[in-house]
């Protein structure tokens, strides 16, 4: 049995992070390690590669790699009509399929100048809040999975299939919609779905929702887990244009259901959610709580849908001009969509703001000094989708 | 025949028999942890294989278990890679000796030095959880290997402590002679106290969650045992569980009465407590989130062990 191990100077290290990861020698025969977490790993939720520097178990330093879901939405984009770029979009971040399309969507009706019928708005603030509870409740999951608990999973994942019903029952697939269209939706919600709807409503406002917070979130020990960990401070969340739960989790209240008003939110009744500290229990308690606020629009939204078609008029080829960017607030934060329209079908230059990819920016900040262990916290509460990081 | 063969045969006999209990009992363990997790998650767990709820399900997992290729990472450290799992797996076999599964009757139940025989064994699984982590050369291995050796000291101290105390009530070390103690009265209402931090300590002894900090899955992929597959896996595995019933048999034992109880003859009322530890560890895993590792420690030091301190004084004040 050897008790040597090769010199970590020897490692080969990914000539693409360069300097950015060195093995340090810390003195008294100690030096640091470098951990390659991911892109095979169970808790980097998807295909996330973390290069990490590690003074025994403490992150000296923390190298996102992104790049292994690589789609090129953005090329791929301009040599598509508007209409065929949606249905892509939705790959984008493919846990909130939904407000992708509204973004791009709602970009293009800015250029071209289409009014979107009033029951297409509020079906469509329905769906995008609906897709925001099932986005959250898979954060929900997979953040008990990255604490180590199982079974919230499969609880989250019980309540996310109801969701997924009734997305099925009105749009046609479960996860990835192609639903909007560029001037209102594809088609009206099937008769009776406005009733399930609204008893999936109730069921998540008195069943689900308590439960989970019984379950996890009230735990002493995720409580520790989560307390103080992987703060960021309200100015450091501002600069790195942080947004979504993120930022709000910094108690920044800032919205842009709230700031822009891109669909007729301002007549409903709702709160912005904020924390205060920043640090990963506050990020976690703003999606809990943002989950009852969509619940609560959805149950207003439903009582003020009017009748009348979801459809605008459209021409059979759009060929605007000009540039727009259009953001709204996606579950994970400010999704936008740059287009540059030179008068053809297709646009000449799109451009997809990704709210995951800023987010994760913040990685390297937040994990400095913390444990492995908090290091997946730190990564579940950031909520990544790889789809979105690499488009 | 020499009475030497005659015990050498009945010794054999035993040993036979307990090993045939420990195989089946780590498969239907297996099969139960399935169903309970999939209880708890508002599922079915395995159905499909064998009719009454998937009762074929736990052969099948022990095929696929043999058949599996086995695979050594080119760079690990042969020999140590080797024979972790084995010195893993050893000491689980081992502490069947001491359990009093009824009234003189186990394999050496009245074994005058039970207790530190319990205590001096059960930590070498640990030895087996290093050398798999050191042996393997990856780096999550690593980790966890360190993990579970930075674990040991914070609750193995506990769990003497907890022990001392039913041994001064007692009078003895030996299993058979506790149980036998118990025959008015439960050791658990006395000993409240070290029931708690024996049952905290155990289930850390285990490496069960919420303490499954050596395999954290989360973080360090599967621990040590990220690079065994296989049989080799299997038999950390076989480690896992047959802990896991011995410490059962062993917190019931010591606690809850062992085989006493009425009606029942005493090997039902052994085996039925035993199992309720067995749920009562499944049910705790599947519910808690996973505490950090220096959660743990200071949990151990600065909870456990003063708590266990001041139980051996006051059982000590109650004694006098």
């Amino acid at each position: 049995m050897s008790l040597t191990r090769e010199p970590a100077q020897e490692l080969q290290l990914d000539p693409r992070l360069g300097d950015r990861v060195r093995v340090e020698d810390l003195g008294g025969g100690r030096q640091t390690m470098v951990m390659s977490m991911g892109p095979q790993h169970p808790s980097t939720h998807g295909v996330l590669r973390v290069v990490l520097t590690l003074d025994g178990e403490t992150v000296v330093d923390a190298q996102p790699d992104i790049g292994y879901l690589h789609r090129n939405w953005e090329k791929i984009a301009e040599y598509m009509t508007y209409a065929m770029t949606v249905p892509f979009s939705d790959r984008n971040d493919y846990l909130a399929a939904i407000t992708n399309e509204l973004a791009l969507v709602q970009a293009v009706e800015k250029l071209t100048g289409i009014d979107v019928p009033e029951r297409a708005q509020i079906l469509r603030i329905i769906f995008s809040e609906l897709q925001r509870i099932t986005s959250h409740l898979l954060w929900f999951g997979t953040f008990g999975l990255d604490l180590g608990a199982v079974t919230p999973f499969l609880h989250a994942f019980t309540a996310r299939e109801y969701c997924y019903r009734l997305f099925e029952k009105a749009t046609g697939a479960r996860f990835l919609y192609g639903y909007l269209r560029i001037g209102g939706m594809r088609n009206d919600v099937p008769d009776g779905w406005i009733e399930d709807l609204l008893g999936f409503i109730d069921q998540l406002e008195r069943e689900y929702w308590p439960g989970f917070m019984k379950l996890l979130v009230e735990n002493e020990i995720f409580i520790r887990r989560t307390k103080g960990i992987g703060v960021l401070s309200r100015e450091d969340a501002i600069a790195y244009a942080a947004s979504g739960p993120v930022l709000r989790g910094s108690g920044v209240r800032y919205d842009v259901r709230k700031a822009d008003n891109y669909l007729p939110y301002d007549r409903f009744e709702w709160d912005v959610p904020v924390g205060e500290n920043g640090d990963v229990y506050d990020r976690a308690m703003v999606r809990m709580y943002e989950m009852l606020e969509s619940a609560k629009i959805i149950r207003q939204a439903v009582k003020e849908l009017p009748d009348g078609p979801v459809m605008a008029k459209v021409p059979r080829a759009i060929r605007p001009y000009g540039e727009v960017y259009h953001r709204v607030e996606g579950p994970r934060g400010e999704v936008g969509v740059y287009l540059v329209a030179a008068g053809d079908t297709n646009a000449y230059r799109a451009r997809w703001r990704s709210p995951c990819f800023v987010n994760l920016q913040l990685l390297p900040l937040l994990a400095r000094g913390h444990l492995v262990a908090d290091l997946v916290a730190i990564i579940g509460s950031i909520d990544i989708v790889l789809g979105e990081v690499d488009r | 025949m020499p009475e030497w063969l005659v015990a050498a045969l009945w010794a054999v006999l035993k040993a036979s028999i307990a090993l045939a209990f420990i195989g089946l009992n780590f498969i239907f363990l297996v099969w139960l942890e399935r169903k309970v997790s999939a209880r708890i998650q508002y599922r079915v767990g395995p159905y499909r294989v064998g009719k009454p709820h998937g009762w074929l399900q736990l052969f099948a997992d022990a095929i696929k278990m043999f058949s599996k290729e086995d695979v050594m990472p080119a760079a690990a450290d042969r020999w140590v890679w080797a024979a972790a799992p084995v010195v893993a797996f050893t000491p689980a076999v081992l502490l069947f000796v001491i359990l009093p599964v009824g009234p003189n009757f186990g394999v050496q139940p009245d074994f005058n030095l039970g207790l530190l025989f319990l205590s001096a064994v059960s930590s070498f699984t640990l030895f087996g959880i290093f050398m798999a982590g050191w042996g393997s050369n990856n780096k999550y291995s690593l980790l966890g290997a360190m993990r579970a050796v930075a674990q040991l000291m914070a609750y193995e101290i506990p769990l003497v402590l907890a022990v001392l105390g039913v041994v001064m009530l007692a009078g003895s070390l030996s299993l058979q002679d506790i149980v036998e103690a118990q025959k008015d009265y439960w050791f658990v209402f006395p000993q409240f106290l070290g029931f708690i931090v024996f049952l905290i300590a155990a289930i850390a002894e285990l490496n069960r969650t919420p303490f499954d900090l050596a395999e954290g899955e989360s973080e360090l992929v599967a621990g040590y045992f990220t690079e065994y597959s296989g049989i080799r896996w299997g038999m950390f595995m076989f480690a896992e569980y047959t802990n896991l019933f011995t410490m059962s048999a062993i917190a019931a034992s010591l606690f809850f009465g062992g085989w006493n109880g009425p009606i029942l003859p005493p090997v039902a009322w052994f085996l039925i407590k035993t199992y309720a530890f067995v749920l009562l560890a499944m049910w705790i895993r599947w519910t808690l989130p996973r505490i950090r590792i220096d959660q743990l420690l200071d949990l151990g030091w600065k909870f456990l062990v003063p708590v266990g301190l001041f139980n051996i004084l006051i059982t000590g004040l109650f004694l006098v």
